[in-house]
């Protein structure tokens, strides 16, 4: 199950790289979506994937599983919403005011006086 | 702006929109002790005002409700801040919970816990964040 | 136990969310932000006191016994960085009231402003290393609203090439916490080190090492992670500005510190010896963008990367007055950075310029302006008695001790031509010929003198008080080159 957590997150890795480095500002913002949906999954699967009961002590299970990287990419996912809808409405914003979504064009320093 | 005719959306989103409320009302309670809670209570919330921005306009929403997203969001706030800081009040250490069980005759045995509280106050950020974020993008259509 | 140390989390943290009701109230908002950052000041007074007199004090958040819960840790280091940024909190303050612009006032700028100080003295004061990426997010929120606030072309152009590096190095610090995790199977910063240095320092964890100095490095900006740091500091307004150059950068180096010093110790001759070479690149980097830019705000920002290059190769030889050194010169390059900062845009104001080309002769109108900048270059470049001088002299010293003497001359040749780089800004901008400049508006050049002055004298009183200060410093230096100080008043074993 590892083993297929690691492709799958490398997978997602190579795509999130891949439309990170390409010009257009929605493919990007996408991209980094997919840069955190990978690293939260390392998350789950670094913490060991594991079947068992809920660590409670009146469980009285064989095996538990490990609430914290759990708990962890909860709060990833969170702090990666508010980051993903902000850079969503800066990009839209962007473009209002630039009259572009192309990053080709948003390079260099002028209007730096 | 709007040039298709949404009479079925408008009309099942009537009835719809105070079963999604409800579920996410539930969703939330839940979350004490089984999956849910504010996070995604929120979510569903403003997930079911969205579908009304949408079966709508802005300005009929906005007049159906006429709540100020940020002003929530800082109600939320004061809500998760303050359950936190009680704890410093007493004595013990920051985000320390106080619960009890409380026996009430129609419902029997109630679970009260300051947590809720909390959760109550994400709940209101979530809504909050979430609506004045959609709004910002929709406001200049 | 101690409830005391959450506070300078916990008051920011309310006030931000009590200033978003009186949005459209200025008055009202300037008041609340300006006493809630005396009232911080005066806490993490206390709380320096508290470290000095009863050693380390620990917070287990929520009644969780550590290592299971989030702890929050004061040290004498966290304390007073924490002490740092509540000061510079309250003069960047001041300063917005006159330069700010009423637009951003109503539009949650001191909202936003105390949220992100809640990061910075988060990160400062916590004990968790995911806690640390939570504070992190807070305090990088709180900086793209501030970058963008006000919403100008410049700044949204910039805005989103800074958001996208910080959305990249978030990703990248959850990926070394999710290895970290599956290595030692904890969190908390005292129990990682405990295991560590348990399991010795197998390659994986070098590997780690490295990946978190990539994370912090970004941060930080050190050579070669700086590239993003010129364009995007350049947008914002000066306070904002002084704010992300004073803080920002240090949260990085503050726990490229914490991290180098209570985790990855044990194979110092890698780990350190980068982090070394790389300082020392940092050091040259900015060195030669400041001397080579004729732009004002270029010049101080370039100087911010030879700053952190300095502390880190103070870190880097983990030497006892090494490390003390780059404290008090973490310290002293807080408190000055964010004084220079705000000359560089009381003059940018005067002038409506920041072409040092077409600046010329300020000195013969504003005298006061041009002594407080020339006090505050000479402490950056470490004349003595001022207070970069003790910090370069300890981390020289280390250096020597360590037998690190390429490194040491760098830094002793760096200061001089820091020097130049800022006095190039003296020479030509205030001496010279009188000429007129083309300003819509008088600046309120008094009230904003206000600011940097306090910070001057700040320090110029840490320098000539270096007696009194330096056991506080020696203190914090000491946690840092002996964990197992840190450990046993985390873990209570």
């Amino acid at each position: 199950m590892e083993i297929l957590m690691a492709f799958v997150v490398g997978i997602l890795f190579m795509t999130a790289t891949y439309l990170m480095l390409s010009k257009s500002l929605l493919r990007i913002i996408v991209g980094t979506g997919i840069l955190s949906h990978g690293a939260h999954l390392l998350l789950l699967t670094m913490g060991g994937l594991k079947r068992g009961a809920a660590p409670l002590l009146g469980e009285n299970a064989e095996a538990y599983t490990d609430p914290l990287p759990q708990a962890l990419i909860l709060t990833a996912i969170v702090i990666s919403f508010g980051v993903t809808a902000f850079f969503l409405v800066l990009a839209y914003r962007a473009y209002q005011e630039l009259g572009t979504d192309n990053l080709e064009k948003m390079r260099g320093t002028e209007g730096n006086e | 702006m709007r040039t298709t005719n949404n009479v079925i959306l408008q009309t099942s989103i009537k009835i719809l929109l105070f079963f999604i409320v409800l579920y996410s009302v539930y969703i939330f309670t839940a979350g004490h002790y089984y999956p849910g809670g504010g996070f995604i209570g929120g979510l569903m919330t403003a997930g079911a005002i969205v579908l009304l921005l949408i079966a709508y306009d802005i300005k009929t929403v906005a007049k159906i409700l006429p709540v100020n997203y940020r002003i929530l969001t800082a109600v939320g706030l004061i809500f998760a801040i303050g359950t936190s800081a009680g704890a410093l009040l007493f004595n013990v250490p920051f985000l320390t919970h106080a619960f009890g069980h409380v026996v009430i005759p129609v419902l029997g045995d109630i679970s009260l816990h300051t947590a809720t509280l909390f959760d109550l106050g994400v709940y209101f950020v979530v809504v909050g964040v979430t609506m004045t974020i959609i709004q910002t993008i929709g406001e200049d259509e | 136990m101690n409830n005391l140390i959450v506070l300078p989390i916990l008051i920011p943290l309310l006030t931000g969310a009590i200033l978003i009701f009186f949005s459209k109230r200025v008055m009202a908002q300037r008041w609340i932000a300006t006493l809630s950052s005396i009232a911080t000041i005066i806490v993490s007074f206390l709380i320096v006191q508290k470290v000095r007199s009863e050693g380390i004090q620990s917070l287990n958040i929520s009644s969780w016994d550590a290592p299971f819960g989030i702890t929050l840790v004061s040290d004498m280091f966290s304390s007073l960085l924490v002490l740092t940024t509540s000061i510079i909190g309250f003069v960047i303050l001041i300063y917005s009231f006159k330069s700010i612009g009423e637009e951003r006032e109503k539009f949650y700028y001191y909202a936003v402003f105390n949220f992100l100080l809640v990061g910075v003295n988060g990160a400062f004061t916590t004990g968790d290393i995911f806690n640390l990426f939570v504070f992190f997010e807070v305090m990088l929120m709180s900086s793209y609203v501030l970058l963008v606030l006000g919403g100008t072309k410049i700044q949204l152009r910039e805005s989103i090439k800074y958001l996208l590096v910080n959305v990249i190095s978030s990703a990248l610090f959850v990926i070394a916490v999710a290895y970290l995790y599956s290595v030692v199977g904890t969190l908390n910063m005292a129990h990682v080190s405990l295991r560590i240095a348990e399991v010795g320092q197998p390659v994986i964890i070098t590997v780690i090492a490295v990946l978190f100095l990539v994370v912090y490095g970004l941060k930080g900006a050190i050579f070669p992670l700086y590239f993003w740091m010129p364009g995007s500091y350049y947008a914002p307004p000066i306070p904002v500005l002084a704010l992300f150059g004073a803080l920002l950068t240090k949260v990085g180096v503050y726990s490229i510190t914490r991290t180098y010093t209570l985790f990855f110790y044990h194979d110092a001759g890698f780990t350190h010896q980068l982090l070394g070479i790389l300082a020392i690149l940092s050091i040259i980097v900015g060195v030669i963008g400041a001397i080579a830019y004729w732009d004002i705000k270029n010049i101080v920002i370039y100087n911010i990367i030879v700053a952190v290059g300095v502390i880190l190769y103070g870190i880097s030889v983990m030497t006892p007055d090494s490390l003390a050194g780059s404290v008090y010169y973490l310290l002293h390059d807080m408190i000055i950075k964010a004084a220079l900062f705000l000359l560089v845009g009381i003059v940018i104001a005067v002038t409506g310029t920041s072409n040092l080309k077409k600046i010329s002769g300020l000195i013969k109108h504003y005298p006061g302006l041009a002594w407080t900048f020339f006090i505050a270059a000479m402490a950056l470049a470490g004349i003595p008695p001022l207070s970069g001088f003790i910090g370069k002299v300890l981390i020289v010293k280390g250096g020597f001790e360590g037998e690190s003497y390429v490194g040491a001359a760098i830094v002793l040749m760096s200061s001089l031509l820091v020097l130049f780089s800022i006095m190039k800004i003296f020479i030509n901008g205030f001496w010279g010929e009188d000429r007129s400049y083309d300003v819509k508006e008088k600046a309120p050049v008094k009230w904003l003198l206000i600011s940097p002055v306090i910070l001057v004298i700040l320090s110029a009183l840490y320098g000539l008080g270096s007696e009194a200060i330096l056991p506080y410093i020696y203190q914090a230096a000491e946690t840092l080159s002996d964990p197992s100080i840190y450990i046993q008043a985390v873990l209570k074993e």
